[in-house]
């Protein structure tokens, strides 16, 4: 048979297509598993990152049960509710959920200051429990850096108004300019510093440059991180974004009525 | 026989370099170059792609009708692109996080393509796995090299371990920006392109 026949052809073409569907199949589906691990331990990684919970040699996900509880909570009324199939602490996506038409909605464009566009009306927020009840409470928040949406973690301290720690899970900025948002030095300041004042308003910002300490404001005043002006800028709006009323406000205005442990 | 496998696997090395004398696959040598960590896991990747696209093409090439032929070679390769990708995932899941998209696009990488249509078509199946290893190899060279004095003068590590200690971590090295962007390693190829052309002048190209 010749080998530009049309029998030849179709035959061909199918048989390779089958090889290669099964391949890429098979590799798919008995992967999956581990890869999907991955991604879980990950993401408890980082939330145990800003809790400041990671120790070497530990295993991740029974510290992560032994000292965190999740809750979801709906942002418009900041109340907790109840968990249900698809608001499951456990399987909740910010991605999927901001998407959906029925549990993400769009942000309208004056008020999107993290530029998300739309975002899910609930979030998952993580409690830190210590020996006297909650200690901290970690924050998801994901906003548009220089290339990429950022998605991070920031924990406040139980009087709701102190940075606990703060990192970045997933984003794609530059290495070595915005990739720096995971140095453990550039992270490590965000620890202590005030993120409310009294009178509930925000007040940390990242600024351009090198925070003065013997400044009056040193103490809600960020590093910017040098030659990634728009990534700074974007850290800078997500966290307006999510501690204002359109993102936690509402839940930590509750919690702040209620107590951590109410 | 042994010389002529050796010849195969060897000179794509230096003497017929596809990113320093074909300049192919230049896109992904500027992208995924930035750290040594994702230069390897990504050399090892298209390694992998391009030596079983090239044994698989020729195995088939017999039979491959001629109307068809890309098709069928570009549907070998993604295939095989897939897998590696979820093998990625899979057991080297921080760098597969960084290299994202880009390994994805060795589908696109005209190395893989190239061969297939070059070497894979008209050899039998041991010589032409044996040219994929050597042409992945040479690309493996370049983005190995690159990837190193990037990361080593861009961010001062080897690997993620400090190893010219930054200012930000309280060292002496200040560490050169441009290195982590991709025009450096544009310049880089360039510059590694001349120091091979100084070497081996008969590949410079007649004017």
């Amino acid at each position: 048979m010749q080998a530009d026949s049309i029998k030849k052809t179709l035959g061909v073409s199918i048989g390779v297509c089958l090889i290669c569907s099964i391949l890429v199949c098979s590799a798919v589906v008995s992967l999956k598993a581990i890869q999907n691990d991955n991604k879980k331990i990950d993401k408890l990684k980082n939330i145990l990152l800003a809790g400041d919970l990671l120790e070497e040699n530990t295993n991740i996900e029974e510290t992560f049960k032994s000292k965190i509880k999740s809750a979801v909570v709906d942002l418009g009324s900041g109340k907790e509710v109840d968990e249900t199939d698809v608001l499951n602490a456990e399987s909740f996506d910010i991605k999927t959920m901001a998407r959906d038409p029925e549990f993400g909605m769009d942000i309208p464009s004056e008020k999107d200051l993290a530029s998300i566009k739309r975002m899910p009306k609930n979030m998952v927020v993580y409690k830190v429990s210590g020996k006297d009840g909650v200690e901290k409470i970690i924050l998801p928040l994901y906003g548009k850096g220089l290339w990429s949406t950022m998605y991070g973690f920031m924990a406040l301290d139980k009087d709701l108004k102190t940075i606990k720690g703060f990192t970045f899970y997933e984003h794609g900025e530059t290495p070595g300019l915005g990739g720096e948002v995971d140095n453990p030095k550039w992270k490590s300041q965000w620890n202590g510093k005030k993120a409310f004042d009294d009178n509930g308003e925000i007040l940390i910002t990242v600024i351009k440059g090198l925070v003065d300490p013997t400044n009056a404001k040193a103490g809600h005043q960020i590093d910017g991180l040098s030659g990634s002006t728009l990534t700074t800028r974007g850290i800078d709006n997500l966290i307006k974004f999510w501690l204002g009323k359109d993102g936690y406000g509402p839940y930590l205005k509750q919690l702040k009525g209620g107590g951590l442990n109410g | 026989m042994a010389s002529k496998y050796k010849k195969v696997l060897l000179d794509p090395l230096f003497n017929n370099n596809p990113i320093a004398l074909q300049i192919l696959g230049v896109c992904s040598a500027l992208a995924v170059t930035s750290q040594l960590k994702t230069s390897v896991v990504m050399s090892m990747a298209v390694i992998f792609v391009v030596a079983f696209s090239n044994l698989a093409v020729s195995l088939i090439r017999n039979h491959i009708p001629s109307s068809v032929r890309i098709i069928v070679e570009m549907t070998i390769i993604a295939s095989l692109v897939i897998i590696a990708d979820q093998l990625i995932k899979a057991f080297a899941f921080d760098v597969s996080k960084q290299l994202s998209v880009y390994v994805g696009l060795i589908i696109t990488n005209c190395i893989i393509m190239g061969r297939a249509e070059a070497y894979a078509l008209q050899n039998p199946p041991g010589a032409s796995f044996i040219d994929g290893l050597g042409n992945g190899l040479g690309y493996s060279f370049v983005l190995i090299v690159v990837g190193f004095v990037r990361e080593l003068f861009g961010a001062g590590k080897l690997f993620g371990y400090a190893v010219l200690p930054s200012v930000n971590d309280g060292g002496f090295y200040v560490p050169n920006g441009l290195l982590l962007l991709p025009p450096s390693a544009f310049f880089l190829i360039g510059l590694l392109i001349w120091a091979i052309r100084t070497w081996k002048p008969e590949q410079i190209e007649e004017e």
